[in-house]
């Protein structure tokens, strides 16, 4: 058979195995709700990932607001979707404003209009901080993601965001589909983008913007598109993340959250779609799998080892990070793809080198 | 608001400037010559402040502060050549990157290290002598710290303007590969660059702690970043201008907390970043540098 | 070759993260201890946990349907953070925990509620003050009194000691900071009182000299700063450098001998706080053996005495988190199932004498507390004023 045939059989079985995956998980989700968290959570990051890859990778636009934008999504998709009979014990100190009391909407479209509160915030940001260069655009997002996060957590708010006592009560999702179909569908509609001509764009103008500029596309207008949209899905996946975590306040969207989707991002390749998504997995899980180091219990072959602290995880996780970037600064996919043609050619090399030094 | 009060609050707020110019000096003599924010200067300042705590453990003050600066200073040096030398060559967004994960590896290792339950900050005993005078009262180090703000600002713009080291710096700062051509030791005085800038962040940080009496893990980030937002206020690159742009986040920041707006008083540095950068982008006392195309 | 190394170690993590469900091992069930062991109340959770192991070696087992079953803790942390929490709450639901006991901090505890409710798995709090904590949540229960009581007492208390204008300091951005000062607000103006300033700070703030002058200038006889032990010392430190002599009150946080340390005796004298418990009330037995065996058990080793932060000085909230451990074992054993669902149906009917007094638990599963102890800093230690009794 021909490479069109046998790639779109073997995408055929991968969407198999995957959707079995899930239903296998699916189907007792006490005992699997450990590894239901994990994959919901690095669904949502590899959303954010992807956005951020859209603006830094592709764009080439440095910018570090995320955790601004997604604290706009995930406030309005909470305000929305907490049950209006939970309203009053939630905004048990102050109140609810009036208006906002019997507002609810159903959880896609709360997500969506998450998204455009973000993108209309991005769109306003945008027009006077876009032309600057990229370590002061770096500072300037940073900028605006704290004044967005005071501006929601302050006393004058109460009565819509619940300033500083943050929103509980938010009804989560209903099963492990919701968030990973919301999440393919996010990620489905940024690649379309990336390979339609205005990724092309988008492109040109992180190779050399001047030169881009001199064959006629208007940087503003692409820029601007650029961190709309990638708002946009940052804002959903703030969302998401409120719906995951049920409560939410603002502590959780401060600059650290930002770093974290940058090293997901670095470590699977800027410019990287599927490195972003590998690279949330991977983050994600490895920070389970990896919570025995903070144990002071845990025993390696009956031998206590007295590095394993709190707080260990982190450092190991802190240094792993440095060693990509020092060392390894494609991270895992560089600026490739997923191919079935990359994953067997990774093998056939693997036999080559073998039998080249057989050979020797 | 009373007079008295009102002076208090300025005494407040130009002692907190001192220790952000202090700071500020470090960002902006980084950034001038390697076009580097350095993300991870914030969190210096903040091992800074630990290894004052663990020197003062075991030495008399006069012996450990030279110890904790020591500290301090080859903490920065290690630092620059292990994650930015190996970087010069790389795109910009790799050494942003470097140094925001320098940042995030110092605090989380400072959070494995010394836990995150603050710890106190020993006292030095004459700095922190209270003081009373019309009204107001205040401790020692809050009157010393912007004189020697000052003080040593003059001091570096002796060493950067009369001395060869100097001439090295603002050198290398304008372009670096004529200054290499010129047979300038240009790692060398990069390095220097970072000592002094560490130096200096170490005295903020003996200033700023004993002033505030303990330091956890995240004591320095957000300082850190509102000291760059002062460098860019006066003029990054420009010392003077950092200094000035210290003193000015300083007292706009302790007035917006005494009117009631603490909540803002992050978001105002920030507002203000923005402001200038699109009004002013060189700053208040840069200079303007032109774009070839 | 570095790829398919890192994928072949992505592989096998997953894999080993998937199986890592804990087999139900014969005879040992499991009790989850849901803390802050780093963060900004790592200090606390610390401190909590470890009341859990003391209480675990006193009490080791539990007896069910006449099997007796050795009680293993399952510690995680939940680093003081909301999102963490939830993680962390899940891990425990997927590690088959019988009960959960924790955290140190309402706001995680809020968080991990939902979590908790859908796998019917019941959980007591040992400290956390917040009502939304067991209001939201059916499984949650607490051993603590709660934060609208406590304000209450200590508006009562700064009213019975002749203050009639108090400022506030209260941490924005934390459910228990803003509560309690809410509290204390609502009843000392119902007293007759004048609430003359309310000075907010941020959270990781260090410097109060601004906020601090301001109370100086609006003319308060007393201080209401309900906050964390972080906190404390910087404020006690920087009111006796702006002149600021005012006596300071604060809810339960402030009992704990680390804020004497960190500010100073000199600077803590006089101090006013609320809290659960007292080691030195000598009226019930019960009281007495476990502040000499917990004192006992930490002095035996030193990474015990600095989990505890420094000394031995017992906190409220350790000897909570004993009487939250033994109330857990003894639902299981009245309700004799392991099943969530019955221990849960135990817990709202269980009627018990704790190291901190009677415990019993009303509709919303919050303790029916109704003193609470009032201890003020004397010569470097606090000591024990006067209960107050709510009306």
């Amino acid at each position: 058979m021909n490479k069109k045939t046998r790639n779109t059989i073997l995408n055929i079985l991968l969407v198999a195995l995957v959707v079995g995956l899930l239903c296998f998980f699916q189907s007792d989700t006490s005992s699997h709700s450990y590894a239901i968290s994990i994959i919901e959570r690095s669904v949502i990051y590899a959303v954010v990932a992807v956005a951020m890859n859209l603006l830094n990778g592709f764009t080439g636009l440095f910018s570090l607001g995320q955790a601004g934008f997604m604290a706009i999504g995930a406030y309005v998709t909470a305000i929305l979707t907490i049950p209006v009979e939970m309203r009053d014990s939630v905004y048990y100190m102050n109140g609810i404003a009036g208006w906002l009391h019997d507002l609810h909407a159903p959880m896609v479209v709360a997500l969506l209009i998450g998204g455009l509160f973000a993108a209309a915030a991005a769109a306003l940001i945008g027009i006077p901080i876009l032309r600057l260069k990229s370590d002061y655009l770096a500072i300037a997002t940073l900028g605006f993601a704290e004044i967005i996060r005071a501006f929601l957590a302050a006393p004058m708010m109460d009565q819509i965001t619940n300033g500083s006592y943050g929103l509980n009560n938010i009804p989560g999702f209903k099963n492990i589909f919701q968030p990973v179909a919301l999440a393919v569908i996010c990620i489905g509609i940024m690649v379309l983008l990336i390979i339609s001509s205005f990724g092309r764009a988008f492109k040109a103008i992180r190779e050399d913007d001047i030169a881009a500029e001199a064959m006629g596309i208007n940087l503003f207008h692409h820029k601007e598109l650029s961190f709309v949209i990638s708002s946009f899905f940052t804002g959903i996946a703030g969302g998401m993340l409120a719906i995951y975590m049920r409560s939410i306040d603002t502590k959780t969207f401060q600059v650290m959250l930002t770093y974290n989707i940058l090293l997901i991002v670095v470590l699977g390749g800027i410019g990287s779609v599927t490195g972003s998504v590998i690279g949330s997995f991977l983050i994600n899980g490895g920070q389970e799998w990896l919570r025995f180091l903070d144990d002071d219990t845990f025993k390696i072959a009956g031998v206590h080892i007295p590095l394993f602290r709190p707080g260990f995880r982190m450092v190991v996780y802190s240094i792993l990070l440095m060693v990509v970037v020092l060392f390894w600064r494609r991270g895992i996919m560089g600026t490739n793809e997923f191919s079935w043609d990359g994953l067997f050619g990774l093998f056939k090399r693997k036999k080559k080198k073998v039998s080249a030094g057989g050979e020797s | 608001m009373s007079a008295t009060t009102f002076a208090q609050h300025l005494l407040t707020g130009i002692s907190l400037g001192g220790a952000y110019a202090l700071i500020a000096i470090g960002y902006t003599m980084v950034y001038g010559i390697l076009r580097l924010i350095n993300f991870a200067h914030g969190d210096i300042f903040m091992i800074s402040g630990y290894f004052m705590i663990f020197a003062m453990a075991s030495f008399p003050w006069f012996i450990a502060i030279p110890v904790a600066l020591i500290g301090t200073v080859i903490l920065g040096v290690v630092i620059e050549k292990a994650a930015y030398k190996p970087l010069r060559s790389a795109p910009r967004m790799s050494i942003m990157i470097s140094a925001i994960g320098v940042s995030y590896l110092l605090e989380n290792l400072a959070t494995y290290l010394f836990t995150a339950i603050p710890k106190a900050y020993p006292e030095i005993p004459f700095l922190k002598k209270i003081l009373t005078f019309g009204g107001i009262t205040t401790s020692l180090v809050t009157l010393l710290t912007p004189v020697l703000t000052v003080v040593l600002v003059v001091l570096l713009m002796q060493l950067i303007n009369h001395t060869k080291i100097g001439m090295a710096m603002r050198a290398v700062s304008k372009d670096t590969e004529a200054s290499r051509l010129m047979g300038i030791k240009v790692d060398n005085t990069i390095s220097m660059t970072f000592i002094i800038g560490c130096l200096l962040a170490g005295i903020g940080a003996i200033l700023y702690f004993t002033d505030r009496m303990t330091v956890y893990p995240y004591s320095g980030s957000l300082p850190g970043l509102k000291c760059f937002v002062a460098a860019v206020l006066g003029g990054i690159g420009s010392i003077p201008g950092a200094v000035i742009g210290g003193f000015i986040i300083g007292i706009c920041e302790t007035f917006l907390v005494a009117f009631g707006y603490s909540t803002f008083s992050d978001a105002f540095t920030f507002l203000l970043l923005i402001i200038i950068l699109l009004v002013r982008p060189t700053g208040l006392f840069g200079e303007a540098a032109t774009d070839k195309v | 070759m570095k790829r398919k190394a890192f994928t072949a170690v992505a592989a096998i993590s997953m894999a080993m993260m998937m199986m890592s469900q804990a087999a139900a091992d014969d005879n040992v069930i499991k009790i989850g201890i849901f803390e802050p062991l780093t963060g900004e109340n790592g200090g606390g959770g610390t401190q909590e946990a470890q009341a859990a192991d003391y209480a675990n070696e006193v009490r080791p087992t539990v007896t069910v349907d006449g099997v007796e079953y050795t009680v293993e803790l399952d510690k995680v942390d939940n680093k003081s953070d909301k999102t963490e929490a939830v993680t962390a709450a899940q891990k425990l639901v997927s590690d088959g925990v019988t009960g959960v006991l924790g955290t140190y901090g309402s706001g995680c505890a809020i968080a991990a509620g939902p979590t908790f409710a859908e796998a019917k798995v019941p959980a007591i709090g040992a400290s956390c003050t917040n009502p939304q904590v067991t209001s939201a949540c059916d499984y949650y229960f607490r051993v603590c009194f709660l934060d609208p009581f406590q304000g209450s007492v200590l508006a009562q208390y700064a009213w019975d000691e002749g203050y009639t204008k108090v400022a506030l300091i209260d941490q924005i951005g934390d459910d228990y900071s803003v509560g309690q000062a809410g509290f204390f607000n609502k009843k000392f103006t119902e007293l007759g009182g004048e609430i003359v300033t309310e000075q907010q700070f941020q959270t990781n703030q260090s410097d109060f000299k601004a906020i601090l002058t301001e109370v100086k200038a609006s003319g308060a006889e007393a201080v209401f700063a309900p906050s964390s032990i972080t906190t404390a010392p910087l404020l006690l430190k920087q009111a006796k450098e702006l002149g600021v002599d005012l006596p300071f009150m604060a809810g339960d946080t402030w009992y704990n001998s680390t804020i004497i340390e960190n500010a100073g005796a000199e600077n803590a004298e006089g101090v006013v706080c609320s809290t659960f418990f007292d080691e030195a009330d000598t009226s019930s037995q019960i009281t007495v053996d476990f502040v000499n065996g917990y004192k006992e058990w930490l002095n035996a080793d030193d990474s015990r005495i600095e989990k505890n932060g420094g000394d031995d000085a017992i906190v409220g909230n350790c000897a909570l988190m004993y009487d939250a451990y033994n109330v857990m074992l003894d639902a299981i054993e009245s309700a004799n199932s392991l099943d969530g669902e019955a221990i849960k149906d135990a817990l709202a009917a269980l009627q018990t004498e704790g190291v901190t007094g009677k415990i019993s638990f009303d509709a919303n599963g919050d303790a029916e507390k109704d003193t609470a102890y009032i201890d003020i800093v004397e010569n470097g230690a606090f000591k024990f004023l006067k209960t107050v009794t709510a009306e």
